[in-house]
């Protein structure tokens, strides 16, 4: 299922085939509302982000999609047999298992040599490969975990703050793999984060959550909006003006660059 | 052969330990240590009940143990009182309950002391085939749950998400545990048998590079474990469980402080 290339890869549209949705979610944990009303849909080939300030319901949106907790209400349909590449926020393998990169990556997906190596060798890590997975650095650990949920050729991979514990290049690289794996492979991408500057850049579709949806759309238009304002007075503009410098330009049909619409060409300045 | 005590001593001995020594590699990985102790206590209960309804006493043993890990598991969920005073109120009613319901049966006089602390020098013929077939189950079981096993020690919610059958998967190391504990029983006794799981198991864990090394070690510093302690206690006529316990706790600490050969470096350098 969903295998074939796109030659428009990255550039999701309304028709692209929906990978998961949920309609009206809720989630009451302990008599606390965690979740109200949230609706979201993640599209083929599409980046969708998840922002929102601390306690916001994030975390538990994501583990809501992923199965891992029922909602209370609402309703969450997913395509059948959907396969999910889940990226944690933080694996910890305690020192008392002998464990080494490449038993971690196959201990679900058994992968020749070849393709393990391929693997590392993508997400920039190839001399990890038999080292001991307690030796690894946190932003090594990141980039294993992407390896890992990549080696299930997911069709929707989900991440869960995949920029923590990496500096700030490290962070840059990690959301153009992303990127990149996503024109390579169609799939799909939910990821919560609050690099919020990164995000948008990256992001298709930001849903910003407060317990509810505050505001989702297109990136220039969340960040006009007046609630993702409220919830992030010290970010707001300048911070997203630094990196779409970046993206001032999509791919046309042949790989060509081209502007975007309401862009202006270069925002150097902004730094 | 099998007619002398001490040929049988030693054959339940070192199938025990086979068994013991790979499931102990679990029970140190998933940190539980004080897990396997209180469901060994409650060991004691099922060879009363086993008395009580003149029930095979290994079958009986297997099940309560299941049921009280069990409790524990829908317990720990709650997660309204520590994993540790759980532990410590489930490990002592259990066995007090045991020792209670001992009391109970009429006209039965148990030697406590065996079940304590094992009786090694006592395993019959049947006892041997009990411990057998509970060994060979038990490590059938674990063969087939081996990867899932280790997918869900590793990172739970990461196993769960890419189809890891969790529940099944935990309630198979449950019996797992039980199927040890009920067999180990006789051998150093409820009191002593997580010892038996986790000092071999951390003996192990320096001279291996993989999980499995680890598990194959296990098993073997067990065996090694019964035979000296078997030795001692027949040389020196000292009781039998706890000779065993001693020598696996020699072999761990004198491994431990054995100097090896340096290994060639394996840590990569940071990249970032």
């Amino acid at each position: 299922m969903f295998q074939t290339k796109r030659p428009d890869a990255g550039k999701a549209r309304a028709v692209d085939p929906v990978l998961i949705e949920a309609r009206g979610l809720g989630l009451v944990l302990g008599g606390r509302t965690i979740l109200d009303h949230v609706s979201l849909t993640v599209r083929r080939g599409e980046v969708v982000v998840v922002i929102g300030p601390n306690g916001a319901g994030k975390t538990s949106l994501l583990r809501v999609l992923l199965g891992l907790w029922e909602p209370s209400s609402g309703q969450l349909a997913r395509v059948r047999r959907l396969r999910i590449g889940y990226m944690p926020q933080r694996v910890q393998v305690d020192p008392i298992l002998p464990l080494s990169v490449r038993r971690f990556l196959t201990l679900r997906h058994r992968a020749s040599l070849p393709q393990l190596h391929k693997q590392l060798e993508q997400v920039g890590v190839p001399e990890l490969l038999n080292a001991p997975i307690q030796t690894l650095s946190g932003g090594e650990m990141q980039r294993v975990l992407l390896a890992r949920a990549l080696l299930g050729e997911p069709d929707l991979l989900v991440l869960d703050e995949p920029a923590q514990g990496v500096d700030v290049v490290g962070q840059g690289e990690v959301f153009d793999l992303i990127d990149r794996l996503r024109q390579d492979t169609g799939c799909g991408v939910l990821m919560v984060s609050h690099e919020l500057h990164l995000v948008m850049a990256a992001a298709d579709v930001v849903v910003c959550i407060n317990q509810h949806v505050c505001c989702t759309g297109r990136p220039e238009e969340v960040s006009r909006h007046p609630e993702y304002q409220r919830l992030f007075p010290d970010v707001g503009l300048h911070a997203i003006g630094i990196y779409t410098h970046h993206h001032n330009h999509v791919h046309g049909l042949a790989g060509e660059v081209q502007p975007v619409p309401g862009v202006p060409e270069n925002t150097d300045d902004a730094r | 052969m099998l007619d002398d005590f001490l040929t049988r001593a030693i054959l339940a001995g070192v199938m025990v330990a086979l068994v013991a020594g790979p499931i102990g590699a679990f029970v140190v990985w998933r940190r539980m240590a004080y897990f396997g102790d209180t469901v060994s206590h409650s060991a004691l209960l099922g060879v009363a009940l086993g008395f009580l309804l003149g029930l095979n006493l290994n079958l009986l043993v297997t099940l309560v143990c299941v049921t009280v890990a069990v409790i524990l598991v829908f317990l720990q969920r709650r997660q309204e009182l520590a994993s540790d005073t759980l532990l410590g109120i489930l490990a002592h009613s259990a066995l007090s309950l045991g020792l209670v319901t001992v009391a109970f049966v009429e006209g039965l006089r148990v030697d406590l002391m065996a079940y304590l602390f094992g009786d090694i020098l006592a395993v019959t013929r049947g006892d041997l085939t009990a411990i057998a077939i509970g060994g060979l189950l038990a490590l059938v079981l674990l063969v087939i749950l081996w990867r899932p096993l280790l997918a869900i020690t590793v990172h739970e919610e990461l196993a769960r998400i890419e189809g890891v059958p969790v529940l099944p998967v935990r309630l198979g190391l449950m019996l797992l545990i039980a199927l040890v504990i009920a067999s180990a029983m006789q051998v150093v006794g409820v009191l002593l048998i997580t010892a038996l799981m986790i000092i071999p198991a951390a003996t192990a864990r320096r001279f291996a590079r993989t999980p499995e090394e680890m598990a194959l070690l296990a098993a073997g510093f067990g065996v090694l474990a019964v035979l000296l302690g078997i030795w001692g206690s027949f040389s020196h006529d000292t009781p039998t469980g706890p000779s065993i316990v001693v020598a696996a706790m020699l072999a761990f600490v004198v491994l431990n402080f054995l100097p090896l050969p340096r290994r060639r470096p394996v840590k990569a350098p940071p990249r970032d």
